[in-house]
């Protein structure tokens, strides 16, 4: 359970929030659906959830994915080519089981076009419908957001906003008031991608954002399980990683093109996937272990 | 540069037009965005600390303006009508992006930036923004698609010369499209020191209406020049449009002239079709053909595939190649304010031979858009190959008295001008044999 501090969104009914509360300190993964194919994504997705990822994001694959480094942008071409439509990517949720909540993560003309018409409404209600839990869109600010948040309050979807280095003042008072899930705190400027330490900025966007009671998990260039520790350590209540896992998926390459000298099937690509989750989450709860007294922030929810 | 008629158009305060344009970027570059848009208010609108004033001078002294309006005397004969060309073809660095370019520059150096980055098409963008930055000493790096680094090497060494960086991007079809992605990853990494001078009226707001309000200068001159020389208002005004800026600029004095017929003139390309499968649309004819979405920043018309995947654009002309357009131009479109058309490949190639030949004026391949528009609205052309013939209601709407912006001059297209022409059969055209050896 919950501490009482944490009332304002405490008494949501987010499976997302959820997930990150219930599980803290939450991993929360990324990969590209349909990098190579959307059969090897389902496979990958079980193994996630198996390795301890507490809520899972899956890329919709948009053909100009400005928010992301060459890792990213990388799978989504290969998704493209494989042909990934949104169709075949609500098929693929319809069909998942897992214990972490699913969020998709896409651009916003992806949200548009879904439907007859440009609208937002097919796609959330089609979401909602796969059992999708939240939505993330990068090239969405705040204040593009109001048809896209009612779309998803009316179907129960969580808008999951990202606070960027930059966020401050009264456009960062606005965003956390409207917080949906949990806030997505952008380690540092720039793309996504794999980098080989913490930022400062990580630590100073904690601090400035301790005051403000909600869940909170960094993500962009969070590789390693040591990033989680010290990520969590310093005040998050979770850790988003997806280049390093997408990493993964384009070592193994797509099935069937096994070569005598490298074990490329979807398997091995599964299991290095299942063991990273389950460094990654190591080093999370070990970060919790270690919390010190020296940045303020309001009381850790109790730990089981 | 006129502000009196301030955009009843417009409406609400992420800078929208009707339902077009917006804000869709990444958070990180929110207050950044924000940031420019109290400074475009400051010194764009208001002229604070006499920025406009000293835009005003360097445009004159360094850029070469105010630029001619000339009567086409041969071109009026041809068409029977009174022809003017407005050439910003003469402004220096050979095309109208050096007025949005300058603009900026000296903007983000009023805003204390200190590093300037752009993407650039054909290169005349980032040759004007290259210019700009060596004539203010600001540091500059260009990022250029791989296709158009090979099809437009002229400008890259321009750029160079001047001091700039010019990175290719090898993504996609390596053409705008994929040079814009690199450039806001750029400046989305860079924000806090960094000015991204976008080159057209396109992007999230305050960019379209800034960048518009930089190449006004185009049509407030042509305004005044056309009164004193013709003595009234043009019937009507044809420019190319791409992205859409020397469009705007040249349009934007205009707009509350009701009795000023607007046409943008697209690139019909190869085929107005889109190959969804091949994710290809053979043209870059948005305004005419696209539909309704989000990219780069805003919402407005775009060749796109029915999931919302966005789909590669063509034309012979580098400068138009773009699946955008900027959201103003959508609107005034969705209004009736401008009338869309689309040249295809082939008559643009004639309408650049044709003023080559009758007027002397070497057009860059965009204008040569236009030029090839004011043959089939206001000429005589028959049936040619391109299958793009003018529906009934183009002919004769341009009037007695008609205003084409030349918006560049076309020494960088020769080399894929004598490339294309071989291999058509054009009417225009010079023997282009006598070339080889």
């Amino acid at each position: 359970m919950t501490d009482a501090g944490r009332s304002t969104v405490g008494e949501s009914d987010s499976d997302v929030e959820a997930a990150i509360r219930e599980h803290h300190p939450a991993l929360i993964t990324y990969i590209t659906a349909g990098d190579p194919s959307l059969a090897d994504t389902k496979a990958y997705v079980e193994a996630l959830d198996r390795g301890g990822a507490d809520l899972i994001e899956l890329g919709l694959p948009f053909s100009e994915p400005v928010a992301e480094g060459a890792t990213i942008q990388a799978a989504i071409n290969r998704a493209l080519e494989a042909g990934t439509t949104p169709e075949g990517f609500f098929e693929l949720v319809a069909d998942l089981e897992t214990e972490a909540p699913l969020l998709v993560m896409t651009y916003y003309n992806m949200i548009l076009q879904y439907g007859a018409a440009p609208d937002v409404r097919p796609f959330v209600e089609r979401a909602a419908e796969v059992g999708l839990s939240g939505i993330i869109v990068p090239d969405l600010p705040a204040e593009e957001a109001d048809p896209l948040r009612e779309a998803c309050d009316d179907n129960g979807l969580d808008l999951v906003f990202i606070i960027a280095p930059t966020t401050e003042g009264e456009r960062l008072d606005r965003i956390m008031s409207h917080v949906s899930g949990f806030a997505y705190v952008q380690a540092r400027l720039g793309t996504t991608g794999a980098r080989e330490n913490v930022s400062g900025a990580t630590h100073d966007s904690l601090a400035r954002l301790s005051e403000y009671d909600v869940p909170k998990a960094v993500g962009f260039g969070v590789s390693e399980g040591d990033h989680a520790a010290e990520i969590i350590d310093a005040g998050a209540d979770g850790v988003i990683v997806g280049s390093a896992l997408v990493d993964i998926i384009a070592e193994h390459g797509p099935a069937g093109t096994e070569t005598a000298t490298r074990s490329d099937t979807p398997g091995d690509a599964a299991a290095a996937l299942e063991a990273k989750a389950e460094e990654l989450k190591r080093g999370a709860r070990r970060g919790a272990d270690t919390i010190t007294d020296d940045h303020e922030k309001e009381p850790e929810p109790e730990q089981p | 540069m006129s502000m009196e008629h301030d955009d009843e158009h417009e409406s609400g305060r992420t800078g929208t037009f009707g339902d077009y344009g917006g804000q869709y970027v990444p958070e990180a570059l929110m207050p950044a965005l924000q940031e420019l848009e109290d400074a475009y208010e400051r010194y764009v609108l208001e002229n604070e600390d006499g920025f406009m004033d000293e835009f005003r001078e360097r445009l004159r002294d360094f850029g070469g303006r105010p630029t001619p309006l000339q009567r086409a005397d041969r071109l009026s004969e041809r068409y029977d009508r009174e022809i003017y060309l407005k050439r910003e073809d003469l402004l220096h660095g050979g095309a109208h992006k050096l007025n949005n370019a300058l603009g900026q520059v000296l903007l983000a150096k009023y805003m204390g930036k200190e590093r300037i980055i752009a993407e650039t098409g054909a290169g005349q963008h980032g040759t004007a923004t290259a210019m700009a930055a060596a004539h203010l000493d600001m540091p500059c790096e260009i990022y250029m698609g791989r296709t158009d680094v090979n099809r437009q090497r002229p400008n890259v060494y321009r750029m160079r010369m001047n001091g700039a960086d010019v990175n290719p991007v090898a993504a996609g079809s390596g053409t705008l499209k994929e040079a814009i992605n690199e450039t806001m990853r750029d400046w989305a990494t860079t924000v806090e020191r960094t000015h991204y001078v976008i080159g057209s009226v396109v992007g999230p707001h305050p960019f379209p209406k800034m960048v518009r309000d930089f190449q006004a200068v185009i049509g407030d001159e042509t305004r005044t020049q056309i009164r004193e020389q013709a003595g009234r208002l043009p019937d009507s005004v044809v420019a190319c449009a791409g992205g859409g800026s020397n469009t705007m600029g040249t349009f934007h004095a205009f707009v509350p002239d009701d009795e000023v017929a607007l046409h943008a003139v697209e690139a019909g390309g190869s085929s107005l079709e889109i190959d969804e499968d091949a994710g290809l649309a053979p043209n870059s004819a948005t305004l005419s053909t696209g539909t309704d979405g989000v990219l780069h920043g805003a919402m407005t018309k775009l060749l796109q595939g029915t999931d919302g995947q966005i789909v590669e654009s063509h034309s012979v002309s580098a400068g138009l190649d773009y699946a955008g357009v900027g959201p103003e131009l959508s609107h005034l479109v969705e209004t009736g304010r401008v009338v869309p058309a689309t040249v295809d490949d082939e008559d643009a190639l004639e309408g650049f031979h044709r003023l080559s030949r009758l007027e002397g004026i070497i057009p860059a391949l965009e204008s040569s858009h236009a030029l090839g528009y004011l043959e089939r609205a206001a000429g005589s052309a028959g049936e040619t190959a391109g299958g793009q013939r003018p529906r009934d209601e183009d002919r004769g709407d341009l009037g007695d008295l008609v205003v084409v912006n030349v918006s560049g001059r076309g020494d960088k297209d020769l080399e894929t001008v004598l490339e294309e022409t071989e291999t058509r059969d054009l009417e225009a055209a010079p023997d282009v044999e006598v070339f080889d050896g």
